[in-house]
């Protein structure tokens, strides 16, 4: 058998690659021109510059990289020339952007993605779709970056110094992590303390229940540590502006989540029988805190848990703050129970029944079946439900807003307040925390998902 | 061979019938997965749907009126509001008698914060008068200690009202109590009307016990120690001026009988000014037709007032009437919040249809490297991606620097990007897309690329082939994201309130306002009511064409 080999024909330089390369160029020339008052007299040096490279490029016998590597440090040096650190930054990305659109023309590459019978035009045309969406994939994610970047400036401002830009290490500081985490608080002897919960744990696991992986050892051991770390971070801490309401947000969240998954997972189970009467009802019923916009479930909740809140402390005799957290943590499990059960019901899709029917010929009664045939298999959905369900909870502020009191106030109330009033730029470090944990989480649940594919026999994709 | 178990039915292990035993197992089968879903519903019940419910009943719930000035209400049911004839001093009677109670429990003000919604000014009335409802009894109170020292003694007092029979009465005014100040009023008064002293002088009998039920349960003293209020003095004087009560207390023999026919000796000396003057007075207002009608015109207990209010329309003398042209603004809002959700749903698709388009179309392995980027702001936080955009969009922002650095843009005439509904759209765009782009992922990966192929090979354009073969079928796709982005946009509050400055607020902006700073919940009420009507429309329509159970999370 043969094998069809598709060669990409080289194409010319003089009518195809140099030409493009210059318009590519001048464009770059144009911007760069432009920063100086002469837009034109750049467009112009940027076509020359762009065709010559194209040339040089096609011409000189050296390899890829090394042709890639000459024509950024060129460029690096020219920019380090005419703008400081800052241009020298600016002129390698556009040398690398540059020789890269040489040698993808030059190679042929640029048909890569078409089928071989493609016309020009067509080409064209699939390079410029791809273009577009790299530009949504830009759009999608590039905001962030700003973001993070400005977390680290020295100033007090929400905008770019011209240190920052110039790389100056005078424009950077990490004075905004700084007044984001306080002084409060003891992390060191949490951290030790955690560690030490840890080894005793793995300790008594590996006693209890035999020998383990190495994971079996580290994960308690770590994950306590951690859980140390940020418990002493927040013992006792009071008042602080940032710290406090991170607490609060600690503390509401997981006993949200706790709820909305127990009571979820019970009702999934429940929903994918199959046979319930009035199954689409109830299912929109549930997945109604979803839909229903958050300011009307805040309007709603608002004037309903006031009242509630007023009922508990005078016939209980409850604290006021108990009461609110109360609130704050029934409202929250509402609002994250949707997410648990479309996860959850999503997972049980692909559940096979016969698993328990054979539990159960096994002897196996109702309660261990579930515990040791049905629950780990559907864990990884009922997990990823509750992650959903965390940080709806950890991210939520209309409904918090409405129906807790200060002494709730969490951490996203703390930022929706401070981007109203323009505060601090500390949001901006408090913000890159976040995106840095919600990076950690979205790692979980794509982990989460391929391990329940795989679990499920379908082929991880 | 003949067996006649054949013509029987079928029976099952236990000897019953198969049909029956098959029936019970489903019954068991589905009594067992409501028992497994009701602890949810329960939980859901009676943290969310009831709340929400409680809400569309403020949207129409107006018993402020009626449980503030009930007398009032009453004697206005006569009055016709329209023809504006002047108004019979009972009506100014009774709106003494409530209105000194209200402002004892300082309940007056929040009537006249209600009331201010619909007529300017009434409120300063109410808390003005409030103030000095005194100066209007005081007059019967010197008359009456002129008359008699002994109307000076809360004791004498006591003892004159008290006795037996009149406990329905007493009662009556205990309930209008607990309705004006929201809580029940239970307790012992110490005090019981006299059957005979309720029929000889109702009003004294009614500020009497008002007074009495306070001071005992709300004040916490005793009835028989303490002086009446002026508006007990005020009500005595009322009873005077009716012909029949004279007559009738010629013949009264019980306490206090000599107090009162020396009272009636002296009516000649009975201050003359009536309630109507008082009250004018007092503030001239009182007088305004306009205030009045108003009152007469939100005494039900239910109204259609907030919603009237939420379409730019009043309450009139004759039916809804439109606001006047420099009042409406939530008939412009509600259209401005559907304009920018469209706006912000067709970008999603524009944007989101080629995304989804490569996702479905890459090899699995980079489709999943692409995939991240778009899961990725879809798990960051909301409040995340708005600062982000705030530090991008605003005058000394990112953008317009690197406009301006560019040379693109003059220093001077930085471009306006936020707080207008550029930025909100711009912004909401962002934050929304992955919403489009999951379902669409979703149904673009069921459709076959080879349909594609073979309508190429067929001989069609690209164009056609996309237009007449795949576009088609990814509509289901475009049609879910569309419901669920729209759905989305059209409540959404806190990335409008940092972004969108006064032109780029959406419905749910104004609705947090009157909660939180004009507390005008009635109003805020029946604006979400609205909102949320739409929603569930554009939910049932989400539910029919994809069917919720088919939501999916995360590709």
């Amino acid at each position: 058998m043969s094998n069809l080999i598709v060669q990409n024909r080289r194409p010319e330089l003089a009518t195809f690659t140099a030409p493009l390369s210059g318009l590519f160029g001048a464009m770059f020339g144009f911007v760069v021109g432009n920063v100086f008052g002469n837009p034109w007299q750049g467009a112009l040096a940027g076509v020359i510059f762009g065709a010559a490279l194209a040339v040089v490029l096609h011409m000189a016998p050296i390899s890829r990289r090394n042709g890639r590597l000459g024509t950024i440090a060129i460029c690096l040096i020219a920019g380090l020339v005419i703008g400081g650190v800052g241009g020298a930054v600016g002129g390698a990305i556009i040398g690398a952007v540059l020789s890269w659109f040489v040698y993808w023309l030059d190679s042929g590459d640029y048909r890569a993605g078409s089928p071989i019978y493609a016309t020009s035009l067509q080409v064209l045309w699939d390079n410029t779709f791809l273009l577009i969406c790299g530009l949504i994939f830009f759009f999608l994610v590039a905001p962030l970056v700003p973001v993070m970047w400005l977390s680290f400036n020295a100033e007090d401002f929400f905008t770019f110094t011209p240190e920052m830009l110039s790389f100056d290490p005078e424009g950077y500081s990490l004075k905004h992590y700084r007044s984001f985490f306080g002084t409060e608080g003891n992390p060191l002897l949490g951290l030790i303390l955690g560690f030490g919960a840890g080894v005793a744990l793995a300790v008594v696991l590996r006693v209890m229940s035999g020998p383990r992986e190495v994971l079996g050892w580290v994960a308690p051991i770590i994950s306590l540590t951690l859980i140390g770390l940020v418990v002493g971070k927040l013992w006792g801490v009071g008042g602080a502006e940032w710290m406090t309401p991170l607490k609060n947000s600690l503390i509401i969240a997981p006993i949200a989540t706790v709820l909305s998954v127990s009571f979820g997972t019970l009702a999934a189970i429940g929903l994918s029988q199959s046979h319930v009467p009035g199954r689409r009802a109830i299912m929109a019923i549930l997945i109604s805190p979803m839909i229903v916009p958050l300011i009307i479930s805040a309007t709603g909740m608002f004037f309903f848990y006031a009242p509630l809140g007023n009922w508990l402390e005078a016939t209980f005799g409850l604290n006021q703050s108990f009461v609110g957290f109360v609130k704050v943590i029934l409202a929250h499990a509402a609002l994250g129970i949707p997410f648990v059960i479309i996860t959850v019901t999503a997972t049980l899709v692909g559940f096979d029944r016969s698993l328990t029917r054979a539990a159960a010929n096994m002897g196996a009664d109702p309660v261990t079946t579930f515990f040791r045939v049905q629950m780990p298999l559907i864990l990884p959905g009922v997990i990823s439900g509750g992650l959903f369900a965390f940080i709806t909870s950890f991210d939520e502020v209309v409904v918090v807003l409405f129906v807790g009191s200060a002494q709730q106030q969490t951490l996203p109330w703390q930022m929706f307040t401070g981007l109203r009033e323009q505060i601090s730029p500390t949001i901006l470090a408090a913000a890159t925390i976040l995106v840095t944990i919600s990076i950690l989480l979205l790692a979980t649940v794509e982990m989460l998902r391929r391990r329940s594919e795989r679990l499920r026999g379908m082929s991880p994709s | 061979m003949t067996d006649t178990t054949n013509s029987g039915p079928m029976l099952a292990a236990d000897g019953r019938p198969l049909k029956q035993s098959l029936a019970r197992a489903l019954r068991r089968q589905k009594i067992r997965a409501l028992m497994l879903i009701a602890p949810l519903l329960i939980f859901i019940m009676l943290t969310f749907i009831i709340p929400i419910g409680n809400m569309l009943f403020r949207s129409v719930e107006n018993d402020i009126v009626g449980n503030t000035l009930p007398g009032t209400v009453e004697a206005l049911e006569d009055w016709d509001a329209q023809s504006a004839e002047t108004l019979d001093d009972v009506v100014f009677q009774n709106l003494f008698i409530d209105l000194f109670k209200a402002a004892e429990a300082k309940e007056h003000t929040k009537l006249g914060t209600r009331l201010n919604y619909e007529q300017t000014g009434i409120s300063s009335l109410f808390r003005t008068t409030g103030r000095n409802l005194d100066d209007i009894g005081e007059p019967y109170q010197d008359w009456l200690e002129d008359t008699d020292e002994r109307f000076k003694d809360g004791a004498f007092w006591y003892e004159m009202m008290s006795g037996s029979g009149g406990e329905a009465i007493l009662e009556e005014r205990r309930d209008l109590w607990a309705a004006l100040v929201g809580e029940g009023m239970a307790g012992d008064i110490g005090f019981t009307l006299s059957g005979e002293v309720a029929e000889l002088l109702p009003w004294t009998a009614k500020a009497y016990s008002d007074w009495a039920i306070y001071t005992a349960i709300a004040d916490e003293d005793v009835v028989a120690e303490e002086d009446p209020w002026e508006a007990v003095y005020g009500a005595l004087g009322i009873d005077l001026r009716n012909a029949d009560t004279v007559a009738a207390i010629a013949g009264y023999s019980g306490p206090g009988a000599d107090a009162l026919r020396a009272a009636v000796a002296n009516i000649g000396a009975m201050p003359t000014t009536t309630f109507r003057d008082a009250f004018a007075a007092e503030d001239e207002d009182w007088l305004k037709t306009e205030n009045w009608q108003t009152i007469k015109i939100y005494s039900p207990n239910y109204t259609m007032g907030y919603f009237l209010n939420s379409i730019d329309m009043e309450k009139g003398l004759d039916g809804a009437q439109a606001r006047p042209e420099n009042q409406q603004i939530y008939v412009k809002l509600f259209l401005r919040t559907l304009k920018m959700s469209v706006i912000i749903t067709l970008s999603c698709i524009l944007l989101g249809y080629p995304v989804a388009w490569i996702l479905a179309n890459l090899p699995a392995r980079s489709a999943n490297v692409l995939m991240i980027l778009v899961l990725l702001p879809f798990w960051t936080s909301l409040l995340v991606r708005t600062s982000a955009w705030k530090v991008l969009l605003q005058q000394q922002g990112v953008i317009n620097d690197l406009l301006v650095w560019l040379g693109f843009v003059d220093d001077a005439n930085r471009l306006i990007l936020m707080n207008n509904s550029t930025g909100t759209i711009i912004a909401m765009t962002h934050i929304l897309l992955p919403f489009m782009i999951l379902p669409l992922y979703s149904v673009m990966k069921t459709i076959p690329p080879s349909y594609l192929r073979a309508a190429k090979s067929l001989g069609a354009t690209n164009w056609t082939a996309f237009w007449r073969v795949y576009f088609p079928q990814s509509v289901p796709g475009i049609g879910a994201g569309s419901i669920l982005v729209f759905i989305l946009a059209i409540g959404y509050y806190i990335t409008p309130e940092i972004v969108g400055g006064t032109d780029g607020v959406f419905i749910s902006n104004r609705i947090a306002y009157h909660i939180s700073s004009s507390l005008n919940w009635g109003l805020a009420a029946a604006l979400g009511t609205i909102l949320l009507s739409v929603v569930l429309i554009l939910y049932w329509l989400y539910d029919k064409i994809v069917g919720i159970d088919n939501v999916k999370l995360g590709g």
